[in-house]
């Protein structure tokens, strides 16, 4: 019982700001404008903690998220908007999309450096854009118009749980044990016998196929998609909340994510200025925190800690070291 | 025929601006093994001294002149500021940070500037042009080709002939060693900042005058493909940077002049793909084995 008394917490917990959320849409005590940013944070959780499982705790560095992001949010508008088919099957459609995707950019990129990866799956963003703006079935330049409006609090909230909980569970088991080695020493690892290739793509297909599915939900969220939504930008936002939040911090990507999307949503009047102080944000962090804020640690319920004894949610390579 | 002609003599001037940017992308990558991210933007700050300089009506010498003296010690500023203190920590941080400082650089621009698109004063450089074989030569073309290879020929003089040139080979070769034999890495890494951001202030101004738009945002496209000319040729590699900037050059306009111009953009990044995975190391480069 002492062993899932945190996670029976963390449930309760989880439960009660689920219901306390729907109540307050229901009732209107939370505007549409909140509401909006609300949904936005959680895409942008999705997005950030797929980002950090690449990024932070296998440790490659890719930039074509946005274009992730792009093949699952219009592989899954395909499916409801122009072929009229039923959501679960563009969920569906628009993961698998956009794992293929990443597995198709992974395999020859992932055998080289970060630093190649960085350039190449940048250049792949590019691509995405370059190439949906160009194909008239899916609106081009001006956009896709007429998805159907899915979203709604419940969809979002799960979705963000089974990714986080995804994204957890795989770093706790022996596979993600093996991207962490990756990240920490490649040579070493692949010294005892890991397969370095295989859990880079694994952890960049996996990151893939969540930023498809953020893309999913951002379609059947604004019903019109546009190319250059995708742009290089997106991805850079997504790179400053898991900076902010901490480099291999799963708890860390999400405080990133809420922040950074919070903080979005004040400075959304002033879009150069906002530009200017999340690069100065970057450098600074890059400069005098490499790992990010947070760094490695998660936030646990350190009251708990002492109650139950048992650390819930400990990941990273405090054990490992 | 002449079409062809026409397309390539196109390609090798806009290949020559994409080889003066490759040139400071692989000679910062040779020397410190870092994507200095922010090159392209190097670029766009070049350009805007330089239109500065043109407004104010000092000549295309001088503003080249001022505009290159400027990037230089910007891009030093950078070096010391953003990438020193994080090159040792970690490769991955100081990428971070170099991306930091390219979004910065675009942006402090756009909020002081505004993001419209500028162009140089009429009379700063009187177009010409002539005919030749049935192809156009626009005297733009001529001064792109002229300035390249006059900066080239220098900087491979400051290479090979100086003892600054041996001391940044030495470094890129093997900086620890480098350092035990007395040569002062930290100066002779400012050193490599300082040529290839001047040489990047240079490609910004050819690039302003040769497709006449200068705008916060210009350096980001520029950026990356010299940055794929510099993979083509073989990273660290100077004449790579030449040779695989000149050949993406030609690539993208033969691509936009015989079908899809809106395709050119994809044509440098499939390049990227292509190299990498058919040959990591580059048309020039030598293969590194990796040291246990």
């Amino acid at each position: 019982m002492k062993k899932y008394f945190s996670t029976i917490i963390i449930c309760l917990v989880l439960a009660v700001f689920f219901v306390a959320v729907q109540l307050g849409i229901n009732s209107g005590f939370i505007s549409g404008y909140w509401v909006t940013n609300l949904y936005l944070v959680g895409i942008n959780i999705i997005l950030a903690a797929s980002l950090n499982l690449i990024n932070g705790f296998t440790g490659e560095f890719s930039l074509g998220h946005a274009g992730f992001m792009a093949v699952g949010a219009y592989s899954s508008a395909i499916i409801t908007a122009n072929l009229g088919l039923p959501f679960p099957l563009a969920v569906i459609v628009g993961m698998l999309a956009a794992a293929i995707t990443g597995l198709l950019v992974g395999l020859p990129t992932l055998r080289l450096r970060g630093d190649y990866l960085a350039i190449a799956t940048l250049g792949f963003g590019e691509i995405v854009r370059v190439v949906l703006m160009n194909i008239d079935y899916v609106g081009g330049a001006s956009g896709l118009m007429g998805i159907p409006a899915m979203v709604n609090w419940p969809l979002i909230f799960f979705s963000v749980v089974l990714s986080l909980l995804l994204i957890r569970n795989f770093i706790c088991s022996s596979h993600g044990r093996a991207c962490l080695s990756v990240r920490e020493n490649d040579l070493a690892a692949q010294m005892m016998g890991v397969n370095i290739t295989y859990y880079k793509v694994l952890a960049f297909v996996i990151g893939a196929s969540l930023a498809g599915l953020a893309g999913v939900l951002y379609a059947h969220y604004y019903t019109v998609l546009q190319p250059r939504e995708f742009s290089f930008m997106l991805t850079f936002d997504v790179l400053v909340m898991v900076m902010v939040g901490g480099l291999g911090s799963l708890t860390g990507s999400v405080v990133g994510a809420v922040l950074i999307t919070i903080a979005s949503a004040f400075l959304q009047a002033i879009p150069e200025l906002r530009m200017v102080i999340y690069a100065a944000l970057l450098i600074l962090s890059a400069v005098f925190r490499p790992q990010g804020l947070l760094g490695e640690k998660e936030v646990s319920l350190k009251i708990l800690q002492k109650l139950g004894g048992v650390l819930n949610g400990t990941v990273g390579s405090k054990q490992a070291h | 025929m002449p079409d062809l002609l026409q397309q390539l003599l196109n390609g090798l001037s806009q290949g020559s601006i994409y080889a003066l940017i490759a040139v400071g992308y692989t000679m910062i990558y040779g020397i410190i093994q870092l994507i200095n991210f922010a090159h392209g933007d190097v670029i766009m700050v070049g350009a805007y001294v330089a239109l500065g300089c043109a407004l104010m009506g000092l000549g295309l010498i001088p503003s080249l002149a001022i505009a290159m003296l400027t990037c230089a010690i910007l891009g030093v500023i950078i070096e010391r500021v953003a990438y020193r203190r994080v090159r040792p920590v970690s490769r991955l941080a100081a990428l971070t940070s170099a991306i930091g400082v390219s979004l910065f650089l675009e942006y402090t621009m756009m909020y002081f500037l505004g993001a419209d698109i500028r162009t140089f004063p009429a009379g700063f450089f009187p177009e010409r042009t002539y005919s030749l074989l049935g192809v156009t030569i626009n005297n733009k073309d001529l001064l792109v080709l002229g300035t390249t290879l006059v900066l080239v020929i220098i900087l491979q003089y400051i290479i090979y002939r100086t003892r600054t040139g041996k001391a940044m080979r030495a470094v890129s070769f093997d900086g620890q060693a480098a350092q035990l034999m007395g040569v002062n890495v930290n100066s002779t890494v400012a050193i490599t900042f300082f040529i290839g951001s001047a040489m990047a202030a240079a490609a910004g101004l050819l690039y302003g005058i040769y497709f006449n738009t200068v705008q916060p945002l210009m350096g980001l496209m520029p950026g990356l493909k010299a940055f794929i000319a510099a993979v083509l040729g073989g990273i660290g590699s100077v004449p790579g940077a030449m040779l695989g900037g000149i050949l993406l050059g030609m690539t993208e306009s033969l691509v936009a002049g015989f079908g899809g111009s809106m395709y050119r953009d994809a044509v440098a990044f499939i390049i990227l793909i292509l190299v990498l995975l058919i040959r990591p190391t580059g048309l020039l480069g030598k293969g590194v084995q990796e040291k246990v």
